[in-house]
């Protein structure tokens, strides 16, 4: 019993950074923005995050700083994707190789130190209940936050008006544009709430799930947080059921090493890779009929005036 | 006050010739302010950038040393890239191409196998670096998968086996426990071209496969064919050309000089299988590609500057303790610049005043 919550516990844990750098891109590519930069914005998320706390000795300023960094990082993305209406492939990718760099730059002085990291909810009673108490009422405030983040992104897309001309910039911005909704404003939106997103899934890396920072902690998460995207045809509900699903793909390489599984670690390490991969194929495959991807997802826009 | 872009009746040609000379110029003003932020002495620290690594025969060497493998994988992604096919994952093919070739390296060492075994390693390493390619490229074909995300994982994929192995099945038993095979015996390594220096036949093959490129894109219909499909796919429908069958051909070399390269680098310079044995090459490459303006030519020109980056570097830590992170944050900035001054060349920047627009519209 106690395994089994361990091991929900630890799923949550390492769904969590997946799931929230997931929404934030598909809020952006709902706009009709790809944005290839998640890791690079993560990471520098990441650095900051860990600075923050560090230098503050508070984990609440440190996620401020991580979301901070984030927005920051796709404001340059957004300067150069929709202001210079430069390739987003190019650019996303030009975002990652930055950050990477950046982010050993800032966290070079952290390297080593270690905090005491987010701290768990606990209710009496309610916590104490067995197997349910601690995964329901004893997770940190990131978990929570999460699970709050998609609810708000799901009722913000399909409840509000708002996410209802935001959707409709991702599946056809000339039409938007011409019905006089400044299609770039919208979308630079987007791209920060995309960043602010990522910018706290790096900072959640070092704040809570590991109490210290090391270069490229990230280890690819920003990319699987595109795939999920891809996994969940743009739908945020899809969206909670593939964060966990590959949170659990995760964690199961650190209890496959417990359990005395004979596989080299670093073949259980390749499995949320080689996961992605597989997933790609086939629900691209199953989607050969039509794409559900947004329509304008990933071309330019440059309205005429 | 906002910035506007007007699309120009046709691309500047000019602006394409100097845009990449503009890019440079302004990440080194860029650069000069981070060093200043930093505390560093920002003319002391462009010197060890830029000039220093220029003075001497040791680092001109390392130069093209550090250039043949950007230069080599940059040419295989420019052919991708020119057919709009998006391969990001030349790091793993990279990698992949290094693995497979030592393979033939740790099997014949201590053997009395002849001058074969650098010919086999270098064919199995493109050829592994080929199949390894293919895998993004035939789910994009066959299942529509995105090349962009599957190409990436499988970096990590090939990272990991890379690490398994060096630490596991091919490990130096006379190696004190580092995770690294034995050096390479003579017969598998890439002879050197000046005797007692660094530059070696990679160099040469690198410049080959320039020479290739150039002739397969100015002078053959393939060539012709790539570029058709990458710049008008409509276009590309109707004269025939297959876009599915030139992702896969396009892949297919990219990976190939990755592997090639992947080899190269572990039985030239490094002489033996290691993690770390690339310092990003793959990505570094896709800056490369485009600051040479997916451009054979071009393609060897920026090579030589990112490489200049690397070694540069390397003098800056050493000399004025300026960290080597640094060199990647240039090469991010470059790219942008790059990507932004590319910009110009099909579109006019202009600033618009609202109100006084307002205005001329009410009159």
């Amino acid at each position: 019993m106690e395994l089994v919550e361990a091991i929900i516990l630890s799923v949550l844990a390492a769904s969590t950074p997946l799931l929230i750098a997931a929404t934030g891109e598909l809020v952006t590519e709902r706009s009709g923005v790809l944005n290839l930069g998640v890791e690079g914005m993560m990471i520098v998320g990441a650095a900051c995050g860990f600075g923050g706390a560090w230098l503050s000795g508070s984990i609440f300023i440190g996620a401020v700083f991580g979301i901070i960094a984030g927005v920051l990082m796709s404001l340059v993305f957004a300067l150069m994707a929709l202001g210079l209406a430069v390739n987003q492939v190019a650019t996303g990718l030009a975002l990652t190789i930055f950050g990477i760099g950046l982010s050993g730059l800032i966290g070079a002085g952290f390297v080593g130190e270690r905090l005491t990291p987010a701290a768990h909810l606990y209710i009496p009673g309610l916590t104490d209940i067995p197997l349910i108490g601690r995964v329901l009422f004893g997770e940190d405030a990131f978990v929570y936050f999460s699970i709050a983040l998609i609810i708000g992104v799901w009722w913000f897309l399909y409840r509000t008006r708002a996410g209802l001309i935001l959707r409709a910039c991702g599946d056809n911005h000339v039409s938007a544009h011409a019905l006089g909704y400044p299609v770039l404003r919208i979308r630079t939106l987007a791209v920060m709430f995309g960043g602010a997103c990522a910018g706290l899934a790096g900072a959640y890396l070092p704040l809570a799930y590991t109490p210290f920072f090391i270069p490229g902690m990230t280890a690819g998460r920003g990319w699987i947080a595109l795939a999920l995207v891809v996994f969940a045809s743009w739908r945020p509900g899809r969206l909670v059921v593939g964060a966990y699903l590959f949170g659990a793909v995760t964690i199961l390489q650190l209890h496959a090493q417990g359990w005395g599984v004979g596989i080299p670690s670093q073949f259980m390490s390749a499995l949320p890779y080689l996961a992605t991969v597989i997933v790609l194929v086939l629900l691209s495959r199953a989607r050969t009929g039509g794409s559900t991807a947004p329509a304008a997802l990933g071309t330019v826009f440059v309205p005429d005036r | 006050m906002q910035l506007v872009l007007e699309k120009r009746a046709e691309r500047s040609n000019t602006i394409a010739l100097v845009s990449p000379l503009i890019a440079i110029g302004l990440t080194i003003v860029t650069m000069t302010i981070l060093f200043a932020i930093l505390g560093k002495n920002p003319l002391l620290a462009l010197q060890a950038y830029f000039i220093a690594p220029l003075t001497d025969g040791y680092s001109l060497q390392e130069i093209a040393v550090k250039a043949t493998p950007l230069v080599m994988i940059a040419i295989g992604l420019s052919l991708c890239y020119l057919a709009n096919a998006w391969n990001i994952g030349a790091e793993g093919q990279f990698l992949i191409g290094a693995v497979a070739g030592s393979w033939i390296a740790v099997k014949t060492q201590g053997t009395d196998a002849g001058a074969w075994v650098l010919p086999a390693m270098l064919v199995l390493a493109a050829a592994a670096g080929a199949l390894y390619a293919l895998i993004p490229a035939i789910c994009k074909v066959k299942f529509g998968a995105s090349e962009i995300l599957t190409s990436l994982m499988l970096v990590y994929v090939a990272d990991l086996l890379l690490d398994y192995l060096v630490r596991g099945p091919w490990r130096d038993p006379n190696g004190f426990n580092f995770p690294t095979t034995a050096e390479f015996d003579p017969v598998a390594t890439v002879p050197l071209l000046i005797e007692g220096g660094r530059l070696h036949l990679g160099s040469i093959i690198a410049l080959l496969v320039v020479a290739a490129a150039a002739i397969l894109l100015g002078r053959t219909i393939k060539g012709f064919e790539i570029r058709v499909v990458g710049a008008s796919p409509r276009a590309a429908r109707f004269g025939g050309f297959n876009a599915n069958q030139l992702v896969i051909l396009t892949f297919a070399v990219s990976g190939a000089l990755a592997g090639l390269a992947g080899i190269i680098e572990v039985a030239g310079p490094v002489g033996h299988l290691q993690p770390g044995i690339s310092p990003g090459y793959g990505f570094t490459a896709i800056i490369v590609a485009f600051l040479g303006r997916l451009n054979p030519i071009g393609i060897l020109i920026a090579g030589l500057f990112l490489a200049l980056t690397f070694i540069g570097g390397e003098q800056a830590q050493i000399a004025m303790k300026i960290p080597l992170d640094v060199t990647k944050v240039f090469q991010g900035i470059l790219l942008f610049y790059v990507l932004a001054c590319d910009s110009l060349i099909l579109y006019r920047f202009k600033l618009v005043f609202p109100n006084r627009q307002v205005a001329r519209g009410a009159g």
